[in-house]
C-alpha cells in the first residue's frame, strides 16, 4: 500500500476529513484500487449496499443562449439556424409523457433565452404543477436563476421565492462547470463567475430547497483545479447542508471549441469518481451520470464509492450534442438489472431522495 | 476455500483450479479481483508496454452455412446482401492496409458452402508474394475444418498445404464458449468444441501460432465460462512441446442487436470480471486482448488495469461487431493516445509480438 493511501485510510478510520493536500496526492497516485477500495469503504459506511436511481425525464425546454461556452455543443446564438424553444403546451406535453411513464422527475434545464421573460418560467412552472401535481421539478441551475434575477431586475432571493411558491421543489447542479477563475475564462468567460455560482446556490439552500453539485472535469483544468472545486462545495456544504449530491461530469469533446481536450480517459472517470467519494465527506451521495461517462463506467463506478445513478432519463440532449455515445434512455428494468449485477440493492428515490421502492427481492419485480 | 487460499497460490506462481476461478469470477468483489490481475500483469510484462499491431479484417464472404443465432453478420448464399469479395477486391484492401503501415491480415469469412482450398490457396499464394511484409493471420477453425471437408482433406492436410500457400497464423475465432451445451444453444450448426481444439492442436503442431477467443454473455452459466478458460489453458499446456501455442486471449461480450438470440448485453463489471479472471487462469498465456471494438475505448483503459496488455488490432475495417450496431473506431494515433493517458507505452507490434516501434 502506498503512503498516502495508508494515511488516508487512517483518516477515514478516524472519521477525519483529508486535506486538500492529500486530495491532490490521490489525484497524482496510480494505485486505482486502493483509491477504490477507500472510497467503497466510505460508501459502505454512509450508503451500505444501497444503489439509488429514479425515473425521471430531462427536458431541455430550449438550447438559445446568449452565454457561447467553449465546451458545450449544446447551445445555439440567437438567430442562428438549428435554435428551438419549447411552448408551454409542448412543455405539457412532454411533462404528461413522463407522468405517464412513471417518472416521478422532471429535470429542466435551458439555454439563457435572449427574449422569454421571467414570467414565462413562473407560468411554466405554474401550470406543470397544475397539471402535475404529483411530480417533482427540478429546475434551473444557479446560472439560470441568476439570469432570471437580471431579466426581472427582482434579487436573487425573490426569483427563488416565487419559483418555489410555484412548484419548484429542487435545483439540479449544473454551471459549476469547474469553479476557478482561471479555468472559466477559457472554457466559460461569458458565464457567471465561480463565487457567484456559489453565492447564488448559497441562496437557493437559504431559501429552502436542496440542490446538487456538479463538477465538468476532463478538459483544460489540473487536478489542483478539481481539488479548488471540491474544497469550495464542501465548505459551502458545511454552511448550508443543502447539497444532496456531487456529480461528476465526464466532459464531451465533440462539436465544442476547446482545442485539444479529449475528455477524461476510464480510469481518470473512476479515480474522480472516487476520490469525491472519499472528500466529500459532508455530501451523502455521489451519482454517476451514465449519459457522459458511459453505461459501463458509470456501472462500473458503482464499485468505486457511487451510490446514486442517474437515471431513466428520455431524451437527453445536451450530452449527446457533444458526441456522447450512451442510448438515449434506459427503462427502469435495466437500471436495476445494472445496480444488482454490480452487487447492490437497487431502490428508487425520489428527487429529494426519499426512498419509493427498495428492489431487494428478484422475485417481487 | 479462502481468498488467501488463492492469493497465496498466485504469488508462489501455482496454477489455479476450475474451484478457485469460480469463486473469483463470482464470490470475490471486483476490486480484489481487480487488483490481482493488475499484479499478475505486471509481473509477467513489468515493463509497462500496451502492445497493438495494425491490422485489417477483411470478410471475404458473408455467406455461411453455420447461421449462428448469436450472429448479425451471415446470410445465406441466395440473399440479395450475399457477397464474395474478388481477388481484385481483396487485393485493393491489402494494398491500402499496406499503405497505413500494416503488418497483420484478418481474413475471415462465413463458412462458405462451396469454396474449397484452391480459392485460398491461390489467394495466399499471390498475396504472399506481393505483401511480404503483411502475416496471413486468417481463416478461424470453422472456416478451416468446412475447407477441409469440401475439399476432401484431413486437417492436417488442409492446414499444411494452407501453410504452404502463405497462411501463418490462425485467430482464434468461433471458440465463442467452448462447452457444447452452450454451442448447442448459440451455435448449433457449427464445429464443437472438440473440434475447434483439434484444428488449433494440430496447427500448433505444425508451428503456427494461434489466438483463443472468448465470446460470453449469451445465456452460459459461470461454471461454463471458467470451463472455457482451462480447456484453452490445458491445450496450452499440451502445446507445451510444440514449436506453436496460444499468443493471447481475447475475451468480448455477446452484442445482442439484429441478432436472433437477442437479450442483453455483458455489464461493465461483467466484462472486467472475465479480463481480470482470464488473466488469472490462463497463466500460460502471455497476452490477455481489451476489446476496445465491442467495449469502448474509456473501458478498454479500464481493462488494461484488470490484467490486460495488449489492444489486439487497429482495424482498419471491421464488420462483424458492425452488424450489431456496436461501432467503436479508433486509429492508431488513438490507441497510443488511449494506452498513454493511463501511463502505459504504447508500442505497436507484429502478429507474433516482436515490438516494431516504441512510442
Amino acid at each position: 500500500m502506498s503512503d498516502i493511501i495508508a494515511r488516508v485510510r487512517a483518516k477515514i478510520d478516524n472519521n477525519e476529513r483529508i486535506s486538500d493536500a492529500e486530495a491532490l496526492q490521490l489525484f497524482e497516485s496510480d494505485d486505482l484500487f486502493g483509491i477504490g477500495q477507500l472510497a467503497s469503504s466510505v460508501n459502505q459506511r454512509k450508503n451500505g449496499d444501497r444503489v439509488l436511481f429514479n425515473v425521471n425525464r430531462h427536458i431541455n425546454y430550449t438550447n438559445v443562449c446568449v452565454n457561447q461556452c467553449r465546451f458545450c455543443a449544446f447551445s445555439k446564438e440567437p438567430g442562428e439556424s438549428g435554435g428551438y424553444t419549447y411552448n408551454l403546451s409542448q412543455i405539457l406535453e412532454k411533462a404528461a409523457e413522463a407522468n405517464a411513464a412513471g417518472a416521478t422527475e422532471l429535470h429542466m434545464v435551458g439555454g439563457l433565452h435572449p427574449e422569454l421573460p421571467f414570467e414565462f418560467y413562473l407560468r411554466m412552472m405554474a401550470t406543470i404543477k397544475a397539471n402535475n401535481p404529483h411530480m417533482k421539478i427540478k429546475a434551473f441551475t444557479a446560472v439560470e436563476i441568476d439570469y432570471f434575477a437580471k431579466i426581472s431586475q427582482l434579487p436573487v432571493e425573490e426569483v427563488i421565492s416565487e419559483l418555489k411558491r410555484l412548484g419548484l421543489d429542487s435545483t439540479p447542479g449544473g454551471g459549476a462547470e469547474i469553479l476557478c477563475a482561471q479555468v472559466r475564462n477559457q472554457i466559460c468567460p461569458e458565464k457567471i463567475s465561480g463565487e457567484r455560482w456559489l453565492e447564488v446556490t448559497e441562496k437557493i439552500h437559504t431559501g429552502g430547497l436542496k440542490s446538487n453539485a456538479t463538477m465538468l472535469f476532463g478538459h483544460v483544468e489540473s487536478y489542483a483545479d478539481r481539488v479548488d472545486h471540491m474544497a469550495k462545495l464542501r465548505a459551502l456544504q458545511d454552511k448550508t447542508g443543502g447539497f444532496q449530491s456531487f456529480i461528476p461530469l465526464a466532459f464531451q469533446p465533440d462539436n465544442t471549441r476547446i482545442p485539444n481536450a479529449k475528455g477524461p480517459g476510464g480510469i481518470d472517470s473512476l479515480k474522480t469518481l472516487a476520490i469525491s467519494r472519499i472528500y466529500l465527506d459532508n455530501f451523502q451521495h455521489i451519482k454517476a451520470y451514465w449519459i457522459m461517462l458511459g453505461l459501463k463506467i458509470a456501472q462500473v463506478a458503482l464499485c468505486f464509492g457511487v451510490n446514486d445513478l442517474d437515471g431513466t432519463v428520455v431524451e437527453e440532449k445536451i450530452g449527446h450534442d457533444a458526441g456522447a455515445d450512451s442510448p438515449q434512455q434506459l427503462e427502469k428494468q435495466e437500471i436495476i438489472r445494472q445496480i444488482r449485477n454490480a452487487g447492490k440493492i437497487p431502490v428508487e428515490r425520489d428527487t429529494l431522495y426519499q426512498h419509493i421502492r427498495v428492489y431487494d427481492d428478484i422475485a417481487n419485480d | 476455500m479462502t481468498l488467501q487460499t488463492i492469493k497465496d497460490k498466485l504469488s508462489s506462481v501455482q496454477c489455479l483450479n476450475r474451484e478457485e476461478a469460480l469463486y473469483l469470477l463470482t464470490q470475490t468483489d471486483l476490486l480484489t479481483l481487480g487488483q490481482l490481475a493488475d499484479e499478475q500483469r505486471k509481473r509477467r510484462h513489468p515493463n509497462g508496454q500496451v502492445s497493438f499491431v495494425v491490422d485489417r479484417n477483411v470478410n471475404y464472404s458473408n455467406v455461411c452455412c453455420c447461421k449462428c443465432r448469436f450472429c448479425a453478420f451471415y446470410c445465406d448464399e441466395n440473399d440479395a446482401k450475399a457477397y464474395l469479395l474478388s481477388y481484385d477486391e481483396i487485393f485493393a484492401k491489402v494494398q491500402e492496409l499496406v499503405d497505413h503501415g500494416g503488418t497483420q491480415l484478418l481474413m475471415q469469412g462465413g463458412v462458405h458452402p462451396s469454396l474449397t482450398i484452391e480459392w485460398f490457396e491461390e489467394l495466399f499464394q499471390q498475396l504472399s508474394q506481393c505483401f511480404p511484409r503483411v502475416q496471413i493471420h486468417s481463416l478461424s477453425p470453422a472456416e478451416i475444418i468446412q475447407i477441409a471437408q469440401l475439399s476432401k482433406l484431413s486437417v492436417k492436410e488442409c492446414l499444411t498445404r494452407l501453410q504452404a500457400a502463405g497462411l501463418k497464423s490462425i485467430p482464434g475465432g468461433g471458440a465463442e464458449v467452448l462447452v457444447d451445451e452452450v454451442r448447442q444453444h448459440i451455435s448449433p450448426n457449427k464445429i464443437g468444441w472438440r473440434q475447434w481444439a483439434d484444428v488449433m492442436e494440430q496447427a500448433h503442431d505444425l508451428g503456427m501460432n494461434t489466438t483463443a477467443t472468448l465470446m460470453f454473455g449469451c445465456g452460459e452459466t459461470p461454471e461454463q465460462l471458467v470451463e472455457h478458460m482451462f480447456r484453452v489453458r490445458e491445450m496450452q499446456q499440451n502445446s507445451h512441446n510444440k514449436a506453436g501455442g496460444f499468443t493471447a486471449f481475447i475475451s468480448w461480450s455477446f452484442q445482442p442487436n439484429n441478432t436472433e438470440l437477442g437479450g442483453t448485453t455483458a455489464t461493465g463489471c461483467d466484462y472486467l470480471r472475465v479480463v481480470a479472471l482470464s488473466r488469472l487462469v490462463l497463466d500460460n498465456i502471455d497476452n490477455i486482448q481489451a476489446s476496445w471494438v465491442t467495449q469502448g475505448d474509456k473501458m478498454a483503459q479500464v481493462a488494461l488495469r484488470f490484467g490486460a496488455n495488449d489492444l489486439g488490432g487497429t482495424m482498419l475495417e471491421e464488420n462483424v461487431v458492425a452488424a450489431t450496431g456496436v461501432a467503436f473506431r479508433m486509429t492508431q494515433q488513438q490507441l497510443i493516445e488511449l494506452a498513454r493517458a493511463v501511463g502505459f507505452t504504447p508500442v505497436r507490434r507484429t502478429t507474433g509480438y516482436q515490438v516494431l516501434e516504441t512510442y
